[in-house]
């Protein structure tokens, strides 16, 4: 019989080891570990594989801001919705952007229906052969994503640049996770003893941009990969370095991540994008967190091709997401969530994304 | 001869005329259809069962099927879900100014095909041609026909606790197919629909188990849906053991990827069938001794609780709650 378990994508699941990496745990836990899980697929990991279960009840869980889409600022909404009504402009899109609403609840989804061209794609390459096909209009791709996404989209803008596709440009939305870290630590109202890192990020960035936090905050981190016992494996080093008092960055994900990263991605990101301050949905305005293109491509920066700068949108009324990615506010205690808010009418960004928190709470909670 | 389709295959005149014979009877021809009347006259007795679905799948083609067979497998199956044995079939066609006659009866002779290793005929149609761009290439609606023996026949109403939930093989490779396909993505382990006609399969089960209390076909909103469904409209708890569920390893791999949930994605030629307790071996052995079910299962028990509950015993020991999905399943960005 040829079950789930069985699988060679399953072998980080195996019900033997995942069992025995939670006593592990038990037997090395001092006290109370709440941990943030910065990445959106481990939330989603944590909720889908019931591993919330196994675990003791002083292991709680705060889910981060590592979920792209959760994090993209209502003006950048807003931006992308008033670009995709403009004539001649095709958006193309990942598919989680298009059903999150502005404040006056209008989506990427809505639009299209009344009209607008937006279409959903799975890698940004499809932008360059969207742009030769159609000459005559304007294709835009919208950049969401971290570390892990903004290299593929900044090859595509070496590209471009470099086969003069003169009706492609590129509104960047891009964010920078250590930054975002950086700044919920200051800001001292984080409720949190470790942080559990984000596996596809940490492949392009290594561990060098996240050693500030053992030196700065003092507080215990791990680079965790996304299968159960990856993620048991990453609270684990947590709990260790929680007993011997002794903060680091661990990388528990080591088939995946270098700990010098990906070279030729930090390459082309740093060649094509300049970071500056971006504003984050719920953390606001964050120094030195957000990729724009740089002057060489500034010729394929949207933002300023469709004067597009100056949009302004505020969060939509009553969501509760910013406290939620800090880790303050469990989904469930928002006044609106499963009422005004579920993932088929979601209010804010994080029930509209998969990645969410509080659509993983919805999905999946017990 | 034309090669593509024009508005006056649709005006009822010389050229509708003739592609109702070049193409439909030709390959869908049967007593009852050559008759050409204005209606079918049918040869049925008893309570009859009858269901209808409307089929616009994009590609019209993808590995393990196509719209045609897919128009025919969908109704039969939603038939054959009542526990009735599906005899007649209707089809009508709603056709894109310009598509080529050539795909047409492609579609066409996969559908008789379909008809035929079914067991069903098609007993009547229609034809209508609209404007180009009115729809994407060709949909189809099919509506079934089928008798229904004695005995209280399989309802979604029917779970009681203790029973037994079953389904005859993998889950998730029709919509993960066709997403795939629909966007060129490939995986290293390719994924194949499971369009299939149940009927079969149905009557052996119904055979060997007498009363069967639930059958339905896990479509749109995969397995958890359906599941979810049946909880609901039976007024029991159910609870899934996820380590037993089948899936293709093309499926494992391809949702990892894209961070789907395999319980959501539509199936076409999987059931979900729940029996009483005691029967579940038998019922087990009856569809594994089937070509269609060899990698049958049972999966869960319907339990006594809250109503409407579905727990899952995940696979690392773990538990969480199942829901229905609420929209279409977008995959994950990063
Ligand atoms: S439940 Fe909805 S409104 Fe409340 S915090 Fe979550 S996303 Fe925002």
């Amino acid at each position: 019989m040829e079950t789930r378990g069985d699988t060679r994508m399953q072998g980080y699941a195996d019900p033997g080891l995942c069992r025995e990496l939670a006593d592990r745990i038990r037997a090395a836990l001092t006290g109370r570990l709440r941990f943030m899980e910065v990445c959106g697929t481990h939330t989603v990991s944590i909720y889908r594989s019931g591993l919330r279960s196994l675990l003791p009840p002083e292991v709680e869980h705060v889910s981060g801001p590592g979920c792209p889409v959760c994090v993209t600022h209502a003006r950048e909404i807003a931006a992308c919705i008033a670009l995709a009504r403009i004539p001649g402009v095709i958006v193309l899109t990942f598919g989680d952007m298009m059903r999150i609403p502005d404040s006056r609840g209008m989506s990427l989804q809505q639009a299209k229906a009344r009209g607008a061209d937006v279409r959903i794609c799975y890698s940004p390459a499809e932008a360059l052969q969207l742009a030769r096909a159609n000459p005559d209009q304007e294709v835009v791709f919208l950049g969401v994503g971290f570390e892990t996404t903004a290299p593929a989209v900044a090859a595509v803008v070496k590209q471009a640049g470099q086969n003069g596709l003169d009706n492609l440009s590129l509104l960047s939305c891009h964010k920078r996770i250590p930054p975002a870290l950086g700044h919920l630590l200051a800001g001292r109202d984080l409720d949190v003893d470790a942080l559990l890192l984000p596996g596809h990020v940490s492949t392009v960035i290594g561990l060098g941009p996240y050693s500030f936090l053992g030196r700065e905050f003092g507080i215990p981190s791990a680079v965790s990969g996304f299968e159960p016992a990856d993620i048991l494996m990453g609270l684990y080093s947590l709990v260790r370095q929680q007993e011997k008092q002794k903060p680091e960055v661990i990388n528990a994900y080591p088939r995946a991540v270098k700990d010098q990263g990906n070279r030729a991605a930090q390459a082309v990101l740093e060649e094509v994008f300049d970071s500056g301050p971006a504003q984050w949905r719920g953390l606001g305005r964050i120094e030195d967190s957000g990729l724009y293109l740089a002057p060489e491509y500034s010729g394929l920066d949207a933002w300023k091709r469709f004067g597009l700068e100056d949009i302004e949108d505020r969060e939509p009324p009553g969501c509760r997401c910013g406290e939620v990615l800090k880790g303050k506010l469990h989904p469930r205690q928002c006044p609106l969530f499963g009422a005004g808010c579920t993932p088929s009418r979601p209010a804010g960004p994080c029930m509209v994304s998969t990645e969410g928190s509080c659509a993983a709470v919805f999905k999946y909670g017990m | 001869m034309h090669t593509h389709i024009l508005l006056d295959h649709g005006s009822g005149g010389l050229a509708s005329q003739r592609l109702i014979k070049d193409v439909f009877v030709r390959h869908l021809g049967n007593a009852v259809l050559s008759s050409l009347n204005d209606a079918a006259c049918l040869d049925l007795s008893g309570r009859v069962a009858m269901s209808t679905d409307t089929f616009t799948v994009t590609p019209l083609f993808f590995p393990g099927g196509d719209i045609g067979s897919l128009a025919v497998h969908g109704t039969v199956n939603d038939v054959a879900m009542c526990g009735a044995v599906p005899r007649y079939l209707s089809c009508g066609f709603i056709l894109e100014e310009g598509l080529s006659l050539e795909l047409l009866e492609r579609i066409v002779a996969s559908m008789a095909r379909a008809a035929e290793s079914a067991g069903v005929q098609i007993a009547t149609g229609d034809t209508k041609v609209v404007p180009r761009g009115a729809v994407d290439q060709v949909f189809i609606n099919t509506t079934g026909l089928g008798e229904l023996g004695e005995g209280t026949p399989p309802q979604g109403n029917r779970a009681a606790p203790g029973d037994a939930v079953l389904v005859n093989g993998s889950m998730g490779d029709h919509g993960l197919t066709v997403l795939a396909h629909r966007e060129g993505l490939n995986f290293r382990t390719p994924v194949e629909s499971d369009s299939a006609a149940l009927n079969g399969l149905v009557s052996d089960v119904m055979q060997a188990v007498g009363d069967v209390h639930v059958l339905r076909d896990p479509t749109r909103g995969g397995l958890a849906t359906t599941i979810k469904e049946i909880a609901e409209q039976s007024g029991v708890c159910i609870e899934l053991e996820e380590s037993r569920i089948p899936f293709s390893p093309g499926v494992e791999e391809g949702c990892s990827f894209l961070g789907l949930d395999p319980l959501f994605l539509a199936n076409e030629g999987k059931m979900i069938c729940i029996v009483p307790q005691d029967m579940a071996e038998k019922a087990l052995q009856a569809m594994r001794s089937h070509a269609l079910g060899k990698r049958a299962e049972i999966v869960g028990r319907v339990i006594q609780g809250q109503a409407g509950r579905v727990v899952l015993n995940t696979a690392i020991g773990g538990q969480r709650l199942v829901h229905m999905l609420e929209g279409e399943q977008l995959p994950r960005i990063c």
